[in-house]
């Protein structure tokens, strides 16, 4: 990847890296939270990501997206995760009974749990671009880089999430554990392997 | 003279590529999820090991860059 050898950074460079690193946290916590569901672990996920941002910091291009940098790391650093099992989309129900707006004509509000319950049972590579293009602000574009896939896969995932979203919420059908459900949980894994094989390395710009 | 009206004429529940298209009820309720998280106040566990990253890896050059595999 290093064409002569990273170059060295200087300490105000350094200085300013971290600064970026520390301005994006906030970021890689709700993607992580969007990511995993359970806050401890998205907690952990996010540690684990910004220590490995760290060490790769003189791979960092200044001028470019931190934000975008950071979630590659830590998008790489959720799909080895998942393959060891430590995630298995665990909800947390702490998050649970805030309410959302209620739509109008509806009786039942969608509350925030009912999001993020619909959201994390969904297939991950579709969960994610919807994190990161419906929630994260990213561009297709964008999303595609972080994702390391074409602008087109990522707008059919996006859209798929969408459908899946809504028809979940607004007919109240929501999965209460499939994700727990090992027939469930495996087959996700084994979409995470499509994801990663080849794809988990971010297109380079 | 024909009017500009149809710029701004939209098809409830047409299905588009645009960004801008957002199914209506849940849609902010994601990015609500999303900003929800980012408005929490930083714990302290973050803080500290911000505080403790200079001490770590890149002070001395290279010596840690092997170790970001995951690392785009």
């Amino acid at each position: 990847m290093a064409d002569d050898g990273p170059p060295k950074r200087s300490a105000s460079e350094k200085a300013a890296f971290k600064r970026e690193l520390t301005e994006v946290v906030p970021h890689l916590r709700a993607f992580a939270r969007g990511l995993c569901g359970r806050p401890d672990m998205a907690d952990d996920l996010v540690q684990e990501a910004l220590l490995k941002a760290w060490a790769a910091q003189d791979r960092f291009e200044p001028g470019t997206s931190m934000r975008a940098w950071t979630f590659v790391i830590l998008r790489n650093a959720y799909l080895t995760d998942m393959r060891r099992n430590r995630f298995r989309g665990e909800y947390d129900e702490g998050v649970a009974e805030r309410i959302l707006t209620a739509p109008a004509g509806q009786e039942e509000p969608i509350h925030l749990s009912d999001m993020h319950r619909a959201l994390l049972t969904l297939p991950p590579e579709r969960r994610e671009a919807l994190l990161l293009v419906g929630a994260g602000g990213f561009s297709y574009e964008e999303a595609a880089q972080i994702c390391g896939c074409a602008v087109g896969t990522i707008k059919s995932r996006v859209g798929r999430a969408r459908a899946a979203l809504n028809s979940m919420l607004a007919e109240g059908n929501i999965p209460q554990r499939s994700i727990e459900d090992d027939t469930a949980h495996r087959a996700i894994l084994e979409e995470l392997d499509d994801v990663a094989a080849g794809k988990g390395v971010a297109a380079k710009g | 003279m024909t009017s500009s009206k149809k710029s701004s004429e939209r098809i409830p529940g047409n299905e588009t590529d645009s960004p801008d298209m957002q199914p209506p009820d849940w849609a902010n309720g994601l990015k609500q999820l999303y900003d929800s998280v980012v408005e929490e106040p930083l714990p302290d566990a973050f803080k500290d090991l911000l505080d403790k990253l200079d001490d770590t890896g890149a002070s001395s050059g290279s010596a840690r860059a092997d170790h970001g595999d995951n690392a785009p």
